[in-house]
């Protein structure tokens, strides 16, 4: 029977726990509360003005060179597709649908949704390769070749955007309105989405000018919206952001996501990390010594080789 | 392997055989047998065949999804990135297998050495549940070949998901490291066996430690989706608390459940002292996970009041939860108990089967049914379902070879003991028989 002495069984599991320690500590606690790039870039979206024309739909799919759609985009039909009781949504052949709502006050109501472009984007931060990034020029773009489709970020968005292409065997990605960072934002210049729009239902700017505008518009017509800018406080903040005559509940809107970014629900969990990693060890190894005091130390060993049992 | 016993015919158990001589790899994998003998106990066994029905089926189904992807196995839902893969394979399979470092902490921590026994059971129960996680993952993953990329290629360190790769990844070997004992005593390498041992209690810490977070971690993972899990199953503050805790139960009444099919079907194997212990330590482990479920129900409860949430609980999705704490977490309790009171084993075993059956029912509510409940329920794709049998088949498959092999359920010998007189002219009529 080996016996092992206390100083061999210290070294033991300080080993353990120095291996563990090397885990790198999480760098969302030090993230603190993140309101965006001072500069960043946004687009107000003013429903009133929309009459579903869907020419964004087909300026996104040039732009992105997306393959045709079953119907073209000048088929208004699209509008009474239900899937599984929903109406259409953003999915990896087309980044921005519109749909049409029925309302009480005003009756048909056009929406267009495509990423909303977060301040501190729950994609991102769920994302365990950092394939996410968040542009200083307010783009949320995502790095094909590091990811791994866990599809976390699918799970993690709370406005349901992200696209998969599950069909592919070799590459599949995930597939996502990039506010036409590669071609346009870079650049300056607005997404095509924006400048196709036949009604100017999109103005693009600064996020923060254009949280003026949208307040000065409100301000002007108090009759015409209703008192809300969805995305000024949504999840942290979204780039895109919304104004509507109807309330955001009949356009299909989620009006009990949390006000602060999602990545805050999950502080309580990250916090604990740490503490864990630095009192278990020390706790554990206490208690071993406390439970063993004056027995073998915790070498009773009954598997070594069929010799006698407690 | 029964009716062999009953010509005389003793399993592999031992260093060398009763003759002095020592065992070749080969008759170690056939447990002693000759390979007539073996094939023939193959065929005898009416759970083999249910097995190579499901692997007929599902082996040629899994390659299926890799040669044509995940779409085709697969309702490919954007709503629903995440189906029976995950919400089964990993959320379920993972808590199961929490048996290792609850047991490896009774007996290396707090030096309970009358579990040893089972000990060892509890360790290979943790190594395959977590290892068979992974290969549920890597079914589910788009590109499970980049599976290590978040360990070397691009970290997301704010990630829970980061969290958990890396936890399980070390725990996994962790429990390969604790488990080896077991098979560097079958190989035939004391060397090894002795410089692991030495490292015994460093490894159970590290044991707790990691499984503490990636337990937690993985009910923390839905804390991303506040809007999308219900929210009777959703919890920020207490997720990763309700995930761990439950883990607790779930584990040992895994290592009960593991046990109870074990001395049921695979007796010949167990040798005196597992034999004799079993009752006493499913009787201990049953008062762990009673305490474990009465931990769990508090803060489960505790969670409702803590976000008031008690309106729901009038709800149709109310009724759900409460049968889940009802059927799922009450009434394992209440069986436990009485079983424990009255020393009544088989009581206490079936409250160990029902916790388990509660266990998946939360992972699985809390994953697929309760998730998106303002949207629509999916019912997972028929392929789906089958190569989620299929893997679990593999697991029980594999699970069975290791226990029928590795000195798990018995003590390995120095040297095997001489059985009856004319054994030769029996393992004949073996054969023949």
């Amino acid at each position: 029977m080996s016996k092992i002495s206390r100083r061999k069984f210290l070294a033991g599991s300080v080993a353990g726990g120095a291996a563990v320690m090397m885990t790198p500590a999480k760098k969302a606690l030090a993230a603190g509360s993140f309101e965006g790039f001072p500069d960043g870039m946004g687009v107000l979206v003013d429903f009133t003005r929309c009459v579903g024309c869907r020419t964004c739909e087909a300026a996104c799919n040039k732009e992105q060179n997306l393959p045709a759609p079953a119907k073209p985009f000048d088929d208004y039909s699209v509008f009474d597709e239900i899937h599984h009781g929903q109406p259409r949504r953003p999915t990896s052949k087309a980044y921005t649908v519109v749909n049409r709502y029925e309302t009480k006050e005003e009756g048909p109501v056009f929406r267009k949704i495509q990423c909303n472009h977060c301040n501190e984007p729950a994609c991102l931060t769920s994302c365990f390769v950092n394939a996410y990034t968040k542009t200083p020029e307010g783009a949320v773009i995502y790095n094909s070749k590091v990811c791994v489709g866990c599809r976390n970020c699918m799970i993690a968005c709370p406005f349901h955007i992200p696209g998969y292409t599950y069909e592919s065997v070799i590459n599949p990605v995930i597939k996502k309105c990039i506010f036409c960072y590669d071609t346009r934002l870079k650049e300056g210049r607005p997404p095509a989405c924006v400048e196709s729009c036949p009604q100017q239902v999109m103005t693009f700017g600064k996020r923060a000018e254009l949280m003026n505008i949208a307040h000065e518009r409100m301000r002007k017509n108090p009759e015409k919206y209703v008192d809300h800018i969805y995305g000024e406080k949504e999840v942290g903040g979204t780039g895109w952001f919304y104004i509507s005559g109807v309330p955001f509940e009949e356009l299909g809107f989620d009006t009990h996501l949390p006000k602060e970014p999602i990545i805050n629900n999950v502080k309580d969990f990250l916090a604990v990390v740490p503490m864990v990693l630095a009192i278990w060890p020390a706790l554990f190894t206490g208690f071993h010594l406390l439970a063993t005091k004056g027995k073998s130390h915790g070498h009773g060993d009954d598997h070594s080789h069929g010799e006698e049992g407690h | 392997m029964k009716k062999l016993a009953t010509y005389g015919i003793k399993p592999h158990d031992a260093e060398v055989k009763a003759d002095g001589q020592k065992w070749s790899l080969m008759e170690k994998l056939l447990l002693g047998l000759t390979l007539d003998q073996y094939l023939d106990q193959l065929k005898r066994n009416k759970f083999n065949w249910l097995l190579a029905l499901i692997f007929a089926i599902g082996i040629p189904v899994i390659i299926y999804r890799f040669i044509f992807g995940l779409g085709v196995v697969t309702h490919a839902s954007y709503d629903y990135p995440w189906g029976l893969f995950l919400g089964f394979g990993l959320f379920c399979m993972v808590p199961l297998s929490a048996s290792g470092f609850m047991l490896g902490t009774t007996v290396e921590i707090f030096g309970r050495h009358d579990f040893e026994p089972i000990e060892r059971l509890a360790l290979l129960n943790g190594l395959l549940g977590y290892f068979f996680a992974v290969v549920y993952l890597l079914v589910d993953l788009g590109q499970p070949w980049r599976l290590i990329y978040p360990m070397f290629v691009s970290w997301g360190p704010a990630a829970v998901l980061f969290l958990v790769g890396w936890h399980v990844a070390t725990y996994l070997s962790v429990q390969v490291m604790e488990v080896s004992t077991a098979f560097f005593e079958w190989i035939g390498f004391p060397r090894g066996y002795e410089f692991i041992r030495k490292g015994t209690v460093g490894l159970t810490v590290s044991g707790i430690i990691l499984s503490t977070l990636h337990q937690g971690a993985l009910g923390a993972l839905f804390t991303y989706a506040p809007g999308k899990v219900h929210p009777l199953w959703y919890s920020s503050s207490f997720q990763w608390i309700h995930y761990f805790t439950s883990s607790i139960p779930a584990g040992l009444c895994m290592v009960i459940s593991v046990s109870t099919i074990v001395i049921l079907t695979m007796k010949w194997r167990c040798d005196d002292r597992f034999i004799n212990n079993l009752d006493r330590i499913t009787l201990s482990l049953a008062k762990g996970a009673a305490m474990g479920l009465i931990t769990y129900l508090f803060i489960k409860l505790l969670a409702v009041a803590h976000d008031n949430e008690w309106a729901y609980i009038a709800t149709g999705w109310g009724a759900w939860w409460l049968f889940e704490m009802l059927a799922g977490v009450l009434l394992p309790m209440f069986l436990l108990a009485v079983g424990i009171h009255n020393k009544n084993v088989l009581l206490c075993r079936i409250g160990a089967f029902v916790t388990v059956f509660g266990i998946l029912l939360n992972r699985l509510n809390t994953a697929l049914i309760t998730f998106n409940w303002q949207l629509y329920q999916e019912i997972p794709h028929m392929w789906e379902i089958v190569i989620s049998i299929t893997i679990f088949a593999i697991y029980v498959a594999t699970y069975r070879f290791i226990l029928n092999r590795l000195p798990i359920l018995y003590q390995y010998k120095a040297q095997a003991v001489e059985e009856g007189v004319a054994v030769e002219a029996e393992q004949k009529a073996a054969v023949n028989a």
